[in-house]
C-alpha cells in the first residue's frame, strides 16, 4: 500500500498530466450528456404538465411562470380518472406481493439451509427452476386457473401470480444470505431451549440486506406489469396505475394536459421511491456479485 | 444439517414442512403448473364436434403456425423482429452501459452516484410512462425531437409511423429505459476487481485502453455472460412497450411485432381471427423453448467456461 501511495506521487511528466486531465474532462462530458439524455424527457414532461395549453407548445423548454402556471392537466385527470383508485390498487397488490415473497421466500431459504432432510438438493432446484423462465409463458393456463378459482379482477389472484414468480429469485438471494449466519448463534439458542420458529425470527434481523435486495427487486417489477392486470384484473375497481395509465392515456390521447398530468402522477411515487431505496439497489447488487 | 444429528431425539420435522409447504404450494398452482399446462394445452385443439371440449391433436398447433399461409408470415416476421430487437440491445443497450460503468468507476464516488441514480432512473419508469414519454416527445405537433435533432443539424421524421424505422425506434427507447441495469452490474463489477491488479498493469506501462481490454474486460466477462442472458431472456419475453406504443397489432404492417405481441393477438383474438388459448399456448411454447435454449446454452456453454476466471 505504501509503496502505491509513494508511487502515486513519483512526480509526473507533464504530458501524463495532461492526458490524465484530458481524460478526466472527457469523462464528465460524456456523463454529463448522457446523463441528460437520460433525465431530458422526464423534466420535459414534468416541467409542461404545470403549464397551459399553449405554453406548452409555445415554449416547451421554459419552467412554468405566474403567467403560465395551470393544474388544468390535474384537474381533468381527478376528475375523469380513478388515479386515487388505481393508488390504492397497486399498492395493495404490490405490498401483499412483497410481504409474502419476503416472509416465505425466507421461510424455505432457512429451512433448505438449516435442515438435512431427504430431498433437500431436489427442492432447491426446483425452486431455482422458475428464476430464469417467465411466468408469461404460463398465461395461457394461468387466465384458465384464475377463472376456476374465482380469483379474476381480484387483488389476492394478482398477488398470488407475482408472489410465485418472485420466489425463486428470493429463495436463491436469501440462501445465500443464510448460509452465512453463524451456527453457533442458533445452537446457542437451542441450548436455550428455543423452539426452530424462535430461531428462525433470531435469524430474519441478521439476513436483512438481503430482504432489502428482494424488496428492491420485486417492487418495480411488481408495480410497473402492465401485463397481468391487464389479462386478470382488466375491471375498474381493481385496476392498477399502470394499467389504468394506460387506458387514461388511451383516452385522452389529444389533451395534452391531461396527458401530461397523469404521466407525472403515475411518475412520482415510483421514482420516490426509488430514491428511498436506490442506496438498498447497489447494496443488493454488490451482495449478489459478491455472491 | 448437523442439527438433526445433534438433536436429543429424532421427531417428525413438522417445522420443516411448515417453513416450505406456503411457498411450495403457491409456486406449484401458480407458476410450475400454468407453464406445463401451457405446454400441454399447446398439443390440444377444440374438437369439432363439440368446441367446449378439447381433445389431443399432437404437434398440429405448431405445425399450423409455422407453415399456414395465414400465421406462418407472422411467426417469421415476429421472430426476426424479435432477433433484430435483441440485436439492438446487444449492439447499442450493452457496450453504452460497459461504456458507462467504466467511466463511473473512475469518478469520485460522491459524483458517480449521482450520474448513476439520475442514468437509473428511466429503468424504474413502466413501460407505459416511457412509451407515451417518447410518444409525445417524437410527436411532431410537439416538435422536441427537431429541436433537439436540430442542435446536431439532423431533421426529425415520423419513425414510428414508418415501417423501416419503427423497430429500430422501439428498440431504441427500450435501451434508453434499460441500460442503467447492465450499467449497475458491469459498474458493480469493475469495482470489484482488486486494485493491485490495475495498479501493476499501469506501473508496467500500460494505457487505460490496455488496461480495459486486457485486464478489467477478461475479468468481467462472467458479468458480460450475466448480462447477455438477462438481456435475452427479457427481449424474447417483451410485450408492453409495443402494445402501448404501437398497440397489440404492432404497427404499421407488423412492423414492431415481435413474438409477445403474436401470443397476445393468438390467444386474445384480433380483428377477424377469434381468441385460440391453444394456438396461444402453442406461441408460448416456441417462445419457451427459444428462452430455455438460450439459458441452457448460457449455463452449460459460457457460464461453465467462465468460471475459471473467478477469484
Amino acid at each position: 500500500m505504501t509503496t502505491l501511495t509513494a508511487r502515486k506521487l513519483a512526480p509526473r511528466r507533464f504530458g501524463q498530466f495532461f492526458g490524465r486531465t484530458i481524460q478526466r474532462i472527457a469523462t464528465h462530458i460524456i456523463l454529463i450528456l448522457y446523463t441528460a439524455l437520460a433525465v431530458f424527457p422526464v423534466i420535459l414532461v414534468i416541467l409542461n404538465s404545470f403549464k397551459a395549453r399553449q405554453a406548452i407548445f409555445r415554449n416547451p423548454y421554459a419552467l412554468p411562470t405566474a403567467e403560465t402556471f395551470s393544474f388544468i392537466g390535474y384537474e381533468t385527470v381527478f376528475s375523469r380518472g380513478n388515479f386515487p383508485l388505481y393508488f390504492f390498487n397497486s399498492l395493495v397488490i404490490t405490498m401483499g406481493t412483497l410481504v409474502l415473497i419476503m416472509v416465505l421466500g425466507a421461510m424455505v431459504a432457512f429451512a433448505l439451509t438449516e435442515y438435512k432432510f431427504r430431498g433437500n438438493t431436489i427442492l432447491g432446484l426446483y425452486f431455482s427452476l422458475g428464476i430464469m423462465i417467465p411466468i408469461r409463458l404460463g398465461t395461457v393456463s394461468l387466465l384458465r386457473l384464475i377463472v376456476d378459482l374465482g380469483l379474476i379482477n381480484t387483488h389476492i389472484g394478482l398477488i398470488l401470480v407475482y408472489t410465485a414468480s418472485g420466489l425463486p429469485l428470493a429463495v436463491f438471494v436469501l440462501s445465500n444470505f443464510m448460509r452465512q449466519v453463524p451456527s453457533d448463534l442458533k445452537d446457542a439458542a437451542r441450548v436455550d431451549g428455543a423452539s426452530e420458529y424462535r430461531i428462525f425470527l433470531l435469524v430474519l434481523p441478521l439476513v436483512r440486506p438481503a430482504l432489502g435486495t428482494v424488496l428492491i427487486f420485486n417492487m418495480i417489477p411488481v408495480w410497473n406489469d402492465l401485463w397481468f392486470p391487464l389479462i386478470l384484473a382488466p375491471a375498474e375497481s381493481v385496476k392498477t396505475v399502470t394499467l389504468g395509465a394506460q387506458t387514461f392515456l388511451g383516452q385522452f390521447l389529444n389533451d395534452w394536459n391531461a396527458v401530461l398530468a397523469s404521466l407525472t402522477l403515475s411518475m412520482i411515487p415510483i421514482v420516490l421511491l426509488y430514491i428511498l431505496f436506490s442506496r438498498q439497489l447497489i447494496r443488493g447488487l454488490t451482495a449478489g456479485a459478491i455472491k | 444439517m448437523r442439527v438433526l444429528a445433534r438433536g436429543p431425539r429424532r421427531k417428525f420435522p413438522t417445522h420443516i414442512i411448515v417453513f416450505l409447504a406456503p411457498a411450495f404450494l403457491i409456486y406449484t398452482v401458480f407458476m410450475v403448473y400454468p407453464l406445463f399446462d401451457s405446454l400441454r394445452l399447446s398439443l390440444f385443439a377444440p374438437d369439432p364436434e363439440s368446441p367446449q371440449e378439447e381433445t389431443f391433436v399432437g404437434f398440429q398447433n405448431y405445425q399450423t403456425l409455422l407453415t399456414s399461409e395465414f400465421s406462418g408470415p407472422r411467426v417469421q416476421g415476429a421472430l426476426q423482429n424479435n432477433v433484430r430487437f435483441f440485436a439492438i440491445h446487444m449492439l447499442v443497450q450493452n457496450p453504452i452501459a460497459l461504456l458507462l460503468a467504466t467511466l463511473l468507476a473512475g469518478v469520485a464516488r460522491r459524483t458517480g452516484a449521482i450520474y448513476r441514480t439520475l442514468i437509473f432512473t428511466p429503468t424504474v419508469l413502466s413501460f407505459v410512462l416511457v412509451g407515451f414519454i417518447w410518444s409525445i416527445i417524437l410527436n411532431p405537433i410537439w416538435g422536441i425531437a427537431d429541436d433537439v435533432l436540430g442542435l446536431v443539424g439532423l431533421d426529425a421524421a415520423p419513425w414510428m409511423g414508418l415501417p423501416e424505422s419503427a423497430l429500430n425506434t422501439l428498440g431504441l427507447i427500450s435501451v434508453w429505459q434499460f441500460v442503467g441495469i447492465p450499467m449497475m452490474l458491469f459498474l458493480v463489477a469493475i469495482i470489484g476487481i482488486p486494485e493491485e491488479v490495475i495498479e501493476a498493469a499501469r506501473v508496467d506501462g500500460a494505457t487505460s485502453w490496455g488496461v480495459f481490454w486486457r485486464i478489467k474486460f477478461p475479468l468481467i466477462l462472467p458479468t458480460v455472460g450475466v448480462v447477455s442472458v438477462l438481456t435475452f431472456v427479457g427481449n424474447f419475453n417483451a410485450f408492453d412497450l409495443v402494445y402501448t406504443m404501437q398497440g397489440a397489432l404492432a404497427g404499421p404492417n407488423f412492423s414492431t411485432d415481435l413474438l409477445g405481441t403474436l401470443f397476445y393477438r393468438t390467444f386474445f383474438g384480433f380483428q377477424l381471427t377469434p381468441p385460440s388459448p391453444t394456438m396461444g399456448a402453442a406461441v408460448a411454447g416456441i417462445m419457451f423453448m427459444i428462452i430455455l435454449t438460450g439459458v441452457v446454452v448460457y449455463l452449460l456453454g459460457i457460464q461453465a467456461r467462465l468460471r475459471q476466471y473467478e477469484f
